[in-house]
Protein backbone atom coordinates (compact mmCIF):
# COMPACT_ATOMS: atom_id res chain seq x y z
CA UNK A 1 0.00 0.00 0.00
CA UNK A 2 2.64 2.60 0.93
CA UNK A 3 4.96 1.30 -1.72
CA UNK A 4 2.55 2.17 -4.45
CA UNK A 5 0.80 5.22 -3.19
CA UNK A 6 4.82 6.10 -2.75
CA UNK A 7 5.29 5.04 -6.52
CA UNK A 8 1.85 6.86 -7.67
CA UNK A 9 3.57 9.89 -6.44
CA UNK A 10 6.79 10.05 -7.99
CA UNK A 11 5.15 9.26 -11.93
CA UNK A 12 2.90 12.58 -10.69
CA UNK A 13 5.58 14.52 -9.41
CA UNK A 14 7.40 13.43 -13.06
CA UNK A 15 4.35 14.33 -15.23
CA UNK A 16 3.97 17.64 -13.47
CA UNK A 17 8.10 18.30 -14.34
CA UNK A 18 7.52 17.66 -17.54
CA UNK A 19 4.56 19.81 -17.91
CA UNK A 20 5.58 22.62 -16.47
CA UNK A 21 9.27 22.21 -17.52
CA UNK A 22 9.18 24.28 -20.76
CA UNK A 23 8.05 27.13 -19.01
CA UNK A 24 10.01 26.91 -16.04
CA UNK A 25 12.74 26.89 -17.77
CA UNK A 26 12.46 29.20 -20.38
CA UNK A 27 11.08 32.10 -17.56
CA UNK A 28 14.56 30.89 -15.56
CA UNK A 29 16.90 31.67 -18.38
CA UNK A 30 14.60 35.02 -18.67
CA UNK A 31 15.48 36.24 -15.33
CA UNK A 32 19.12 35.07 -14.59
CA UNK A 33 20.79 35.62 -18.05
CA UNK A 34 19.82 39.59 -18.01
CA UNK A 35 19.76 40.17 -14.35
CA UNK A 36 23.25 38.42 -13.59
CA UNK A 37 24.55 40.46 -16.85
CA UNK A 38 23.14 43.59 -15.50
CA UNK A 39 24.80 42.98 -12.12
CA UNK A 40 28.01 41.54 -13.24
CA UNK A 41 28.24 44.79 -15.83
CA UNK A 42 27.25 47.41 -13.23
CA UNK A 43 30.76 46.09 -11.77
CA UNK A 44 32.86 46.82 -14.92
CA UNK A 45 34.06 49.47 -16.99
CA UNK A 46 32.19 49.10 -19.98
CA UNK A 47 32.08 51.93 -22.35
CA UNK A 48 30.75 50.70 -26.01
CA UNK A 49 32.66 54.50 -26.99
CA UNK A 50 35.72 53.83 -25.11
CA UNK A 51 36.70 49.92 -26.23
CA UNK A 52 39.86 50.07 -24.71
CA UNK A 53 38.62 50.69 -21.26
CA UNK A 54 37.77 47.39 -19.75
CA UNK A 55 38.06 44.92 -16.19
CA UNK A 56 36.97 45.43 -12.87
CA UNK A 57 35.58 49.13 -11.43
CA UNK A 58 34.02 47.97 -8.28
CA UNK A 59 31.67 50.61 -6.68
CA UNK A 60 32.90 53.26 -8.95
CA UNK A 61 29.80 52.78 -11.27
CA UNK A 62 27.59 53.03 -8.40
CA UNK A 63 29.55 56.27 -7.55
CA UNK A 64 29.68 57.82 -10.48
CA UNK A 65 25.87 57.50 -10.63
CA UNK A 66 24.74 58.18 -7.05
CA UNK A 67 26.65 61.70 -7.00
CA UNK A 68 25.33 62.45 -10.32
CA UNK A 69 22.55 65.16 -10.04
CA UNK A 70 20.87 63.85 -12.63
CA UNK A 71 20.17 60.54 -10.67
CA UNK A 72 18.48 62.25 -8.12
CA UNK A 73 16.89 64.69 -10.25
CA UNK A 74 14.90 61.73 -12.24
CA UNK A 75 14.48 59.76 -9.08
CA UNK A 76 12.32 62.80 -8.16
CA UNK A 77 10.61 63.08 -10.99
CA UNK A 78 9.96 58.95 -10.96
CA UNK A 79 8.52 59.32 -7.72
CA UNK A 80 6.18 62.93 -8.55
CA UNK A 81 4.88 60.73 -11.35
CA UNK A 82 4.17 57.50 -9.69
CA UNK A 83 2.47 59.68 -6.64
CA UNK A 84 0.35 61.83 -8.55
CA UNK A 85 -0.88 59.29 -11.16
CA UNK A 86 -1.50 57.13 -8.00
CA UNK A 87 -3.37 59.98 -6.14
CA UNK A 88 -5.66 60.61 -9.36
CA UNK A 89 -6.50 57.16 -10.85
CA UNK A 90 -6.96 55.97 -7.44
CA UNK A 91 -9.38 58.24 -6.44
CA UNK A 92 -10.90 58.99 -9.30
CA UNK A 93 -11.10 55.34 -10.39
CA UNK A 94 -13.00 54.70 -7.32
CA UNK A 95 -15.96 57.59 -7.69
CA UNK A 96 -16.04 56.59 -11.10
CA UNK A 97 -16.91 53.17 -9.95
CA UNK A 98 -19.79 53.94 -7.33
CA UNK A 99 -20.98 56.29 -10.57
CA UNK A 100 -21.18 53.21 -13.04
CA UNK A 101 -22.51 51.30 -10.47
CA UNK A 102 -25.37 53.24 -9.99
CA UNK A 103 -28.29 51.98 -13.07
CA UNK A 104 -28.82 54.66 -15.29
CA UNK A 105 -29.47 55.12 -19.24
CA UNK A 106 -27.01 53.13 -21.18
CA UNK A 107 -24.41 52.62 -18.22
CA UNK A 108 -23.27 49.94 -20.58
CA UNK A 109 -22.20 51.71 -23.25
CA UNK A 110 -20.76 54.79 -21.01
CA UNK A 111 -18.38 52.28 -19.18
CA UNK A 112 -17.43 50.46 -22.69
CA UNK A 113 -16.02 54.62 -23.53
CA UNK A 114 -14.81 55.09 -20.10
CA UNK A 115 -12.85 51.88 -19.76
CA UNK A 116 -11.51 52.62 -23.83
CA UNK A 117 -7.93 54.99 -22.63
CA UNK A 118 -6.52 51.80 -21.42
CA UNK A 119 -6.61 50.04 -24.71
CA UNK A 120 -5.15 52.52 -26.65
CA UNK A 121 -1.00 52.04 -27.52
CA UNK A 122 0.85 54.13 -25.62
CA UNK A 123 2.26 55.86 -28.40
CA UNK A 124 -0.98 56.83 -30.25
CA UNK A 125 -2.07 58.30 -26.38
CA UNK A 126 0.59 60.31 -25.69
CA UNK A 127 1.36 61.68 -29.67
CA UNK A 128 -2.57 62.35 -29.49
CA UNK A 129 -2.79 64.48 -26.15
CA UNK A 130 0.89 66.27 -27.39
CA UNK A 131 -0.89 67.52 -30.26
CA UNK A 132 -4.19 67.67 -30.76
CA UNK A 133 -5.36 68.12 -27.01
CA UNK A 134 -2.08 70.44 -25.54
CA UNK A 135 -0.58 71.88 -28.39
CA UNK A 136 0.12 75.61 -27.24
CA UNK A 137 -2.16 76.91 -30.61
CA UNK A 138 -4.49 74.43 -32.77
CA UNK A 139 -4.84 71.92 -29.44
CA UNK A 140 -8.67 71.90 -28.16
CA UNK A 141 -7.46 72.93 -24.59
CA UNK A 142 -6.23 76.08 -25.71
CA UNK A 143 -9.33 76.41 -27.93
CA UNK A 144 -11.74 75.90 -25.03
CA UNK A 145 -9.41 78.30 -23.13
CA UNK A 146 -9.51 81.19 -25.08
CA UNK A 147 -13.34 80.53 -25.31
CA UNK A 148 -13.16 81.30 -22.38
CA UNK A 149 -11.39 84.49 -22.52
CA UNK A 150 -8.11 82.66 -20.62
CA UNK A 151 -4.54 82.36 -21.64
CA UNK A 152 -3.38 79.25 -23.36
CA UNK A 153 -1.34 77.18 -21.56
CA UNK A 154 1.68 76.41 -23.61
CA UNK A 155 1.54 72.63 -21.94
CA UNK A 156 4.85 71.03 -22.33
CA UNK A 157 7.49 74.11 -22.11
CA UNK A 158 5.84 75.42 -18.88
CA UNK A 159 4.20 72.35 -17.40
CA UNK A 160 6.17 69.58 -19.10
CA UNK A 161 5.75 66.78 -16.36
CA UNK A 162 2.17 67.92 -15.43
CA UNK A 163 1.10 66.97 -18.83
CA UNK A 164 3.01 63.82 -18.76
CA UNK A 165 1.11 62.89 -15.53
CA UNK A 166 -2.27 64.31 -17.49
CA UNK A 167 -1.70 61.43 -20.20
CA UNK A 168 -0.58 58.64 -17.85
CA UNK A 169 -3.44 59.02 -15.61
CA UNK A 170 -5.83 59.10 -18.51
CA UNK A 171 -4.22 55.90 -19.92
CA UNK A 172 -4.32 54.25 -16.09
CA UNK A 173 -7.53 55.64 -14.56
CA UNK A 174 -9.65 53.26 -16.88
CA UNK A 175 -7.66 50.45 -15.16
CA UNK A 176 -8.61 51.97 -11.77
CA UNK A 177 -12.02 51.87 -13.11
CA UNK A 178 -11.89 48.08 -14.47
CA UNK A 179 -10.83 46.73 -11.51
CA UNK A 180 -12.40 48.29 -9.20
CA UNK A 181 -16.27 48.18 -11.37
CA UNK A 182 -15.25 44.27 -11.25
CA UNK A 183 -14.41 44.52 -6.79
CA UNK A 184 -17.84 46.56 -6.44
CA UNK A 185 -19.97 43.92 -8.38
CA UNK A 186 -19.52 41.28 -4.85
CA UNK A 187 -20.51 44.03 -2.76
CA UNK A 188 -23.48 42.60 -0.49
CA UNK A 189 -26.52 44.87 -1.76
CA UNK A 190 -28.65 43.23 1.36
CA UNK A 191 -26.12 45.03 3.52
CA UNK A 192 -26.13 48.45 1.57
CA UNK A 193 -30.10 48.63 1.77
CA UNK A 194 -29.93 47.40 5.44
CA UNK A 195 -28.09 50.77 6.56
CA UNK A 196 -30.07 52.93 4.22
CA UNK A 197 -33.51 51.79 6.19
CA UNK A 198 -31.21 52.37 9.34
CA UNK A 199 -31.08 56.16 7.56
CA UNK A 200 -27.53 55.68 6.53
CA UNK A 201 -26.92 58.64 4.03
CA UNK A 202 -24.85 57.99 1.14
CA UNK A 203 -21.93 59.29 1.84
CA UNK A 204 -21.80 57.07 5.24
CA UNK A 205 -22.62 54.10 2.92
CA UNK A 206 -19.83 54.72 0.91
CA UNK A 207 -17.43 56.01 3.71
CA UNK A 208 -18.39 52.78 5.78
CA UNK A 209 -19.47 49.83 3.52
CA UNK A 210 -18.60 50.73 0.11
CA UNK A 211 -14.96 51.73 0.97
CA UNK A 212 -13.70 48.88 3.07
CA UNK A 213 -14.93 46.82 0.61
CA UNK A 214 -13.04 47.42 -2.14
CA UNK A 215 -9.92 48.27 0.14
CA UNK A 216 -8.09 45.04 -1.23
CA UNK A 217 -9.06 45.82 -4.85
CA UNK A 218 -7.62 49.45 -4.20
CA UNK A 219 -4.44 48.20 -2.71
CA UNK A 220 -4.45 45.59 -5.77
CA UNK A 221 -4.87 48.43 -8.01
CA UNK A 222 -1.66 50.84 -6.15
CA UNK A 223 0.87 48.10 -6.27
CA UNK A 224 0.35 46.58 -10.46
CA UNK A 225 -0.03 50.15 -11.39
CA UNK A 226 3.31 51.40 -9.58
CA UNK A 227 5.04 48.52 -11.34
CA UNK A 228 4.19 49.90 -14.31
CA UNK A 229 4.03 53.20 -13.47
CA UNK A 230 7.79 53.13 -12.12
CA UNK A 231 9.11 52.91 -15.48
CA UNK A 232 6.91 54.84 -17.66
CA UNK A 233 8.88 55.15 -21.31
CA UNK A 234 6.79 55.25 -24.61
CA UNK A 235 5.35 58.67 -22.98
CA UNK A 236 8.29 60.41 -22.28
CA UNK A 237 10.34 59.01 -25.52
CA UNK A 238 7.86 60.48 -27.97
CA UNK A 239 6.40 63.44 -26.39
CA UNK A 240 9.42 65.63 -24.26
CA UNK A 241 12.48 63.22 -24.66
CA UNK A 242 12.83 63.74 -21.45
CA UNK A 243 13.10 67.42 -21.27
CA UNK A 244 13.66 70.36 -21.41
CA UNK A 245 16.38 70.00 -19.63
CA UNK A 246 15.70 66.68 -17.36
CA UNK A 247 12.29 68.13 -15.89
CA UNK A 248 10.57 65.01 -17.60
CA UNK A 249 13.65 62.45 -17.42
CA UNK A 250 12.53 59.44 -14.82
CA UNK A 251 14.86 57.01 -14.12
CA UNK A 252 13.67 54.20 -16.61
CA UNK A 253 14.69 57.19 -19.32
CA UNK A 254 17.72 58.06 -17.51
CA UNK A 255 19.09 54.39 -17.75
CA UNK A 256 17.62 55.16 -21.77
CA UNK A 257 19.92 57.39 -22.14
CA UNK A 258 23.27 56.11 -20.57
CA UNK A 259 22.68 52.78 -22.37
CA UNK A 260 21.95 53.77 -26.26
CA UNK A 261 22.67 57.70 -26.53
CA UNK A 262 25.96 57.87 -24.32
CA UNK A 263 26.67 53.88 -24.36
CA UNK A 264 27.86 53.78 -21.07
CA UNK A 265 26.83 50.10 -20.15
CA UNK A 266 28.44 50.13 -16.83
CA UNK A 267 26.72 53.23 -15.56
CA UNK A 268 23.36 52.19 -16.88
CA UNK A 269 23.79 48.73 -15.78
CA UNK A 270 24.21 50.26 -12.13
CA UNK A 271 21.13 52.26 -12.87
CA UNK A 272 18.92 49.23 -13.85
CA UNK A 273 20.34 47.12 -10.39
CA UNK A 274 18.68 50.53 -8.98
CA UNK A 275 15.38 50.05 -10.67
CA UNK A 276 15.17 46.56 -9.81
CA UNK A 277 15.44 47.12 -6.02
CA UNK A 278 12.56 49.82 -6.11
CA UNK A 279 10.45 47.73 -8.10
CA UNK A 280 11.24 44.61 -6.03
CA UNK A 281 10.18 46.91 -2.77
CA UNK A 282 6.89 46.47 -4.17
CA UNK A 283 6.56 43.10 -5.50
CA UNK A 284 7.27 41.59 -2.23
CA UNK A 285 4.24 43.39 -1.28
CA UNK A 286 2.12 42.80 -4.31
CA UNK A 287 3.61 38.66 -4.08
CA UNK A 288 2.69 38.16 -0.61
CA UNK A 289 -0.89 39.73 -1.19
CA UNK A 290 -1.22 37.42 -3.37
CA UNK A 291 -0.17 34.14 -2.00
CA UNK A 292 -2.34 35.09 0.73
CA UNK A 293 -5.44 34.93 -2.05
CA UNK A 294 -4.51 31.70 -3.09
CA UNK A 295 -4.82 30.14 -0.09
CA UNK A 296 -8.86 31.03 0.31
CA UNK B 1 -39.64 46.55 -14.27
CA UNK B 2 -41.25 49.95 -14.22
CA UNK B 3 -44.28 47.95 -12.09
CA UNK B 4 -41.44 46.74 -9.88
CA UNK B 5 -40.22 50.36 -9.19
CA UNK B 6 -43.61 52.17 -8.95
CA UNK B 7 -44.62 49.37 -6.55
CA UNK B 8 -41.70 49.87 -4.35
CA UNK B 9 -41.86 54.10 -3.91
CA UNK B 10 -46.00 53.96 -4.07
CA UNK B 11 -45.84 54.24 -0.42
CA UNK B 12 -43.80 57.13 -0.41
CA UNK B 13 -45.11 60.71 -1.50
CA UNK B 14 -45.28 61.98 -4.90
CA UNK B 15 -42.38 64.55 -4.16
CA UNK B 16 -40.71 61.59 -3.36
CA UNK B 17 -41.29 60.10 -6.37
CA UNK B 18 -40.33 63.03 -8.54
CA UNK B 19 -37.12 63.54 -6.64
CA UNK B 20 -36.29 60.05 -6.99
CA UNK B 21 -36.57 60.42 -11.02
CA UNK B 22 -34.67 63.46 -11.00
CA UNK B 23 -31.61 61.67 -9.30
CA UNK B 24 -31.96 59.23 -12.10
CA UNK B 25 -31.61 61.67 -14.72
CA UNK B 26 -28.90 63.70 -12.33
CA UNK B 27 -26.80 60.13 -12.48
CA UNK B 28 -27.64 59.89 -16.08
CA UNK B 29 -26.31 63.16 -17.09
CA UNK B 30 -23.13 62.48 -14.90
CA UNK B 31 -22.39 59.52 -15.84
CA UNK B 32 -22.14 60.04 -19.64
CA UNK B 33 -20.55 63.45 -19.24
CA UNK B 34 -17.88 61.72 -17.54
CA UNK B 35 -17.91 58.79 -20.13
CA UNK B 36 -17.56 61.28 -22.89
CA UNK B 37 -15.04 63.56 -21.76
CA UNK B 38 -12.45 60.64 -21.12
CA UNK B 39 -13.32 59.16 -24.31
CA UNK B 40 -12.95 62.61 -26.12
CA UNK B 41 -9.43 62.28 -27.17
CA UNK B 42 -9.63 59.27 -29.42
CA UNK B 43 -13.37 60.78 -30.07
CA UNK B 44 -11.52 63.41 -32.01
CA UNK B 45 -8.31 61.36 -33.31
CA UNK B 46 -10.97 59.25 -35.27
CA UNK B 47 -12.50 62.63 -36.38
CA UNK B 48 -9.61 64.42 -37.12
CA UNK B 49 -8.20 61.42 -39.20
CA UNK B 50 -11.36 62.07 -41.54
CA UNK B 51 -9.97 65.79 -42.29
CA UNK B 52 -7.80 67.38 -44.41
CA UNK B 53 -4.33 68.59 -42.74
CA UNK B 54 -5.39 71.85 -43.12
CA UNK B 55 -8.74 71.56 -41.25
CA UNK B 56 -6.99 69.34 -38.82
CA UNK B 57 -5.29 72.51 -37.25
CA UNK B 58 -8.17 74.74 -37.81
CA UNK B 59 -10.30 75.44 -35.03
CA UNK B 60 -12.06 72.62 -33.59
CA UNK B 61 -15.33 71.90 -35.08
CA UNK B 62 -17.95 69.11 -35.77
CA UNK B 63 -18.77 70.51 -39.93
CA UNK B 64 -16.33 69.22 -42.40
CA UNK B 65 -16.81 67.31 -45.14
CA UNK B 66 -15.00 64.04 -44.16
CA UNK B 67 -12.10 62.60 -46.82
CA UNK B 68 -9.93 59.64 -47.03
CA UNK B 69 -6.96 61.20 -48.42
CA UNK B 70 -5.41 61.03 -44.91
CA UNK B 71 -5.87 57.11 -45.10
CA UNK B 72 -4.62 56.79 -48.71
CA UNK B 73 -1.55 59.10 -47.76
CA UNK B 74 -0.43 56.67 -44.85
CA UNK B 75 -0.66 53.73 -46.83
CA UNK B 76 1.04 55.38 -50.25
CA UNK B 77 3.59 57.28 -48.33
CA UNK B 78 5.15 55.25 -45.56
CA UNK B 79 3.49 51.17 -46.10
CA UNK B 80 1.01 51.47 -42.95
CA UNK B 81 0.12 47.71 -43.88
CA UNK B 82 3.79 46.62 -43.36
CA UNK B 83 3.86 47.82 -39.89
CA UNK B 84 0.26 46.32 -39.20
CA UNK B 85 1.83 42.92 -40.48
CA UNK B 86 5.15 43.29 -38.40
CA UNK B 87 2.55 43.88 -35.54
CA UNK B 88 -0.12 41.25 -36.18
CA UNK B 89 2.61 38.58 -36.69
CA UNK B 90 4.90 39.45 -33.74
CA UNK B 91 1.43 39.49 -31.49
CA UNK B 92 -0.19 36.37 -32.71
CA UNK B 93 3.24 34.51 -32.65
CA UNK B 94 4.26 35.47 -28.81
CA UNK B 95 0.74 34.66 -28.23
CA UNK B 96 0.70 31.31 -29.72
CA UNK B 97 3.99 30.55 -27.99
CA UNK B 98 2.69 31.42 -24.83
CA UNK B 99 -0.14 29.30 -24.78
CA UNK B 100 1.70 26.19 -25.94
CA UNK B 101 4.11 26.77 -23.08
CA UNK B 102 1.78 27.56 -20.34
CA UNK B 103 -1.29 24.90 -21.00
CA UNK B 104 0.17 22.03 -20.32
CA UNK B 105 1.75 24.12 -17.01
CA UNK B 106 -0.86 25.86 -15.76
CA UNK B 107 -2.87 22.13 -16.67
CA UNK B 108 -0.32 20.66 -14.49
CA UNK B 109 -0.67 23.12 -11.31
CA UNK B 110 -4.19 23.03 -11.82
CA UNK B 111 -5.22 19.32 -12.08
CA UNK B 112 -1.55 17.79 -10.42
CA UNK B 113 -0.92 19.93 -7.95
CA UNK B 114 2.54 19.04 -5.62
CA UNK B 115 3.37 21.16 -2.62
CA UNK B 116 5.61 23.23 -5.09
CA UNK B 117 3.01 24.24 -7.13
CA UNK B 118 1.88 27.40 -5.04
CA UNK B 119 5.36 28.57 -4.87
CA UNK B 120 6.37 27.72 -8.58
CA UNK B 121 2.91 30.32 -9.46
CA UNK B 122 4.04 33.19 -7.00
CA UNK B 123 7.96 32.72 -8.36
CA UNK B 124 6.38 32.99 -11.74
CA UNK B 125 4.56 36.39 -10.73
CA UNK B 126 7.43 37.94 -8.93
CA UNK B 127 9.42 37.61 -12.88
CA UNK B 128 6.75 39.90 -14.02
CA UNK B 129 8.09 42.20 -11.60
CA UNK B 130 11.28 42.81 -13.38
CA UNK B 131 11.48 46.27 -14.37
CA UNK B 132 12.09 46.09 -18.26
CA UNK B 133 14.63 48.84 -18.34
CA UNK B 134 16.75 47.09 -15.72
CA UNK B 135 17.55 44.33 -18.31
CA UNK B 136 17.81 46.41 -21.37
CA UNK B 137 21.57 46.60 -21.40
CA UNK B 138 21.89 42.90 -21.50
CA UNK B 139 18.91 42.01 -23.79
CA UNK B 140 20.35 44.31 -26.04
CA UNK B 141 23.95 43.08 -26.21
CA UNK B 142 22.50 39.81 -26.67
CA UNK B 143 20.57 40.87 -29.35
CA UNK B 144 23.34 42.73 -31.27
CA UNK B 145 25.75 40.04 -30.95
CA UNK B 146 22.87 37.24 -32.11
CA UNK B 147 21.75 39.42 -34.65
CA UNK B 148 18.14 39.63 -33.72
CA UNK B 149 17.96 43.22 -33.37
CA UNK B 150 15.09 44.72 -35.72
CA UNK B 151 13.59 41.51 -36.30
CA UNK B 152 10.27 39.85 -35.83
CA UNK B 153 11.81 36.88 -33.69
CA UNK B 154 13.32 38.77 -31.61
CA UNK B 155 10.39 40.41 -30.46
CA UNK B 156 8.27 37.40 -30.50
CA UNK B 157 10.73 35.80 -27.47
CA UNK B 158 10.34 38.35 -25.96
CA UNK B 159 6.60 38.79 -26.01
CA UNK B 160 6.52 35.71 -25.39
CA UNK B 161 8.27 35.38 -21.92
CA UNK B 162 7.04 39.12 -21.14
CA UNK B 163 3.53 37.50 -20.92
CA UNK B 164 4.09 33.68 -19.98
CA UNK B 165 3.49 34.66 -16.12
CA UNK B 166 0.52 36.11 -17.05
CA UNK B 167 -1.07 33.58 -19.37
CA UNK B 168 0.16 30.65 -17.16
CA UNK B 169 -1.92 32.46 -14.40
CA UNK B 170 -4.94 32.90 -16.08
CA UNK B 171 -5.67 30.06 -17.54
CA UNK B 172 -4.73 28.58 -14.04
CA UNK B 173 -7.43 30.41 -12.45
CA UNK B 174 -10.05 28.89 -15.52
CA UNK B 175 -8.51 25.49 -14.90
CA UNK B 176 -9.22 25.74 -11.89
CA UNK B 177 -13.27 26.61 -11.94
CA UNK B 178 -13.44 23.43 -14.20
CA UNK B 179 -15.42 20.81 -12.67
CA UNK B 180 -12.84 17.92 -11.75
CA UNK B 181 -15.14 14.97 -11.90
CA UNK B 182 -14.92 15.38 -16.15
CA UNK B 183 -11.55 15.01 -15.91
CA UNK B 184 -11.81 12.05 -13.20
CA UNK B 185 -14.47 10.43 -15.70
CA UNK B 186 -12.17 10.64 -18.53
CA UNK B 187 -9.75 9.13 -16.78
CA UNK B 188 -11.81 5.76 -15.51
CA UNK B 189 -12.95 5.86 -19.18
CA UNK B 190 -8.56 5.28 -20.25
CA UNK B 191 -8.19 8.39 -21.86
CA UNK B 192 -4.71 9.42 -22.13
CA UNK B 193 -3.25 12.37 -20.25
CA UNK B 194 -2.75 14.04 -23.77
CA UNK B 195 -6.81 12.97 -24.90
CA UNK B 196 -7.51 14.65 -21.64
CA UNK B 197 -6.00 17.86 -22.68
CA UNK B 198 -6.86 17.45 -26.29
CA UNK B 199 -10.68 16.01 -25.79
CA UNK B 200 -11.78 17.19 -22.35
CA UNK B 201 -10.12 20.20 -21.21
CA UNK B 202 -9.56 22.80 -24.00
CA UNK B 203 -13.22 22.40 -25.11
CA UNK B 204 -14.70 22.72 -21.93
CA UNK B 205 -12.41 25.97 -21.15
CA UNK B 206 -12.40 27.08 -24.81
CA UNK B 207 -13.69 30.62 -23.48
CA UNK B 208 -11.37 31.27 -21.03
CA UNK B 209 -8.16 30.26 -23.17
CA UNK B 210 -9.87 32.05 -25.80
CA UNK B 211 -9.41 35.21 -23.42
CA UNK B 212 -6.18 34.63 -22.06
CA UNK B 213 -5.30 34.73 -25.82
CA UNK B 214 -6.76 37.78 -26.75
CA UNK B 215 -4.70 39.48 -23.27
CA UNK B 216 -2.18 38.38 -24.57
CA UNK B 217 -2.33 39.82 -27.77
CA UNK B 218 -3.32 43.32 -26.36
CA UNK B 219 -0.78 43.38 -24.00
CA UNK B 220 1.86 42.24 -27.37
CA UNK B 221 0.12 44.89 -29.69
CA UNK B 222 0.48 47.55 -27.06
CA UNK B 223 4.10 46.81 -25.56
CA UNK B 224 6.15 50.22 -26.23
CA UNK B 225 9.00 49.73 -24.17
CA UNK B 226 10.91 46.66 -26.29
CA UNK B 227 9.85 47.68 -29.53
CA UNK B 228 11.24 50.81 -29.12
CA UNK B 229 14.41 49.78 -28.14
CA UNK B 230 14.50 47.01 -29.90
CA UNK B 231 13.71 47.79 -33.76
CA UNK B 232 13.84 50.54 -36.20
CA UNK B 233 12.67 49.66 -39.24
CA UNK B 234 12.32 46.31 -40.95
CA UNK B 235 10.64 44.60 -38.05
CA UNK B 236 9.02 47.88 -36.39
CA UNK B 237 5.36 46.85 -35.34
CA UNK B 238 2.74 49.90 -35.09
CA UNK B 239 3.97 51.31 -31.59
CA UNK B 240 7.50 52.14 -33.23
CA UNK B 241 5.59 53.82 -36.23
CA UNK B 242 3.52 55.91 -34.48
CA UNK B 243 6.51 56.96 -32.87
CA UNK B 244 8.01 58.16 -35.70
CA UNK B 245 5.11 60.79 -36.50
CA UNK B 246 7.15 62.69 -33.19
CA UNK B 247 10.10 63.21 -34.64
CA UNK B 248 9.78 66.10 -37.17
CA UNK B 249 8.13 69.40 -36.00
CA UNK B 250 5.87 69.53 -38.78
CA UNK B 251 1.83 68.94 -38.08
CA UNK B 252 0.82 66.02 -39.66
CA UNK B 253 -2.29 65.71 -37.27
CA UNK B 254 -4.85 64.51 -40.07
CA UNK B 255 -2.00 61.39 -41.06
CA UNK B 256 -0.99 61.27 -37.62
CA UNK B 257 -4.85 60.31 -36.50
CA UNK B 258 -5.81 58.05 -39.58
CA UNK B 259 -2.73 55.72 -38.65
CA UNK B 260 -3.62 56.04 -35.05
CA UNK B 261 -6.96 55.25 -35.53
CA UNK B 262 -5.95 51.94 -37.27
CA UNK B 263 -3.68 51.04 -35.39
CA UNK B 264 -6.09 51.28 -32.22
CA UNK B 265 -9.23 50.05 -33.41
CA UNK B 266 -8.66 46.04 -33.30
CA UNK B 267 -7.66 46.43 -29.89
CA UNK B 268 -10.40 48.47 -29.00
CA UNK B 269 -13.03 46.33 -29.71
CA UNK B 270 -10.95 43.11 -28.88
CA UNK B 271 -10.77 44.92 -25.33
CA UNK B 272 -14.05 45.88 -25.18
CA UNK B 273 -14.86 42.40 -25.79
CA UNK B 274 -12.78 41.16 -22.96
CA UNK B 275 -12.84 43.94 -20.48
CA UNK B 276 -14.45 41.62 -17.85
CA UNK B 277 -11.97 38.44 -18.30
CA UNK B 278 -9.53 40.77 -18.26
CA UNK B 279 -9.59 41.54 -15.21
CA UNK B 280 -8.56 37.96 -14.03
CA UNK B 281 -5.55 37.96 -15.49
CA UNK B 282 -4.72 41.48 -15.27
CA UNK B 283 -4.90 41.15 -11.16
CA UNK B 284 -3.28 37.48 -11.27
CA UNK B 285 -6.81 36.04 -9.81
CA UNK B 286 -6.88 38.77 -6.95
CA UNK B 287 -10.04 40.41 -7.80
CA UNK B 288 -12.70 38.24 -9.85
Amino acid sequence: MTKTRASGRTVGGLRTLSLQAPAVTLLLLWMIVPLGMTLWFSFQYYNLLMPGMTGFAGLENYEYLLTDPALWKSMGNTLLLVGWVLAITVVGGTLLAVLFQQDFAGRGIARVLAISPFFVMPTVSALVWKNMMMHPSNGVLAWLAESFGLPAVDWFSSLPLTSIVIIVAWQWLPFALLILLTAMQSLDEDQVEAARMDGAGPVAIFFFITLPHLRRAISVVVMIEMIFLLTIFAEIFVTTSGGPGLATTNLAYLIYIRALLDFDVGTASAGGVIAIILANIVAIFLVRMVAKNLED
Amino acid sequence: MTILRSATTAPRSVTGLRSAQSKRAMITVLGWSVALVIFFPIFWMILTGFKTESAAIADPTLIFSPTLESYQAVQARSGYTRFALNSVAVAFGSTFFALLLAIPAAYSMAFLPTKRTKGTLLWMLSTKMLPPVGVLVPIYLIFRDVGLLDTRTGLIIIYTLMNLPIVVWMLYTFFKDMPKDILEAGRMDGASTFQEVFFLLLPLTLPGIASTGLLSIILSWNEAFWSLNLTSSKAAPLTAYIASFSSPEGLFWAKLSAASTMAIAPILILGWMTQKQMVRGLTFGAVK
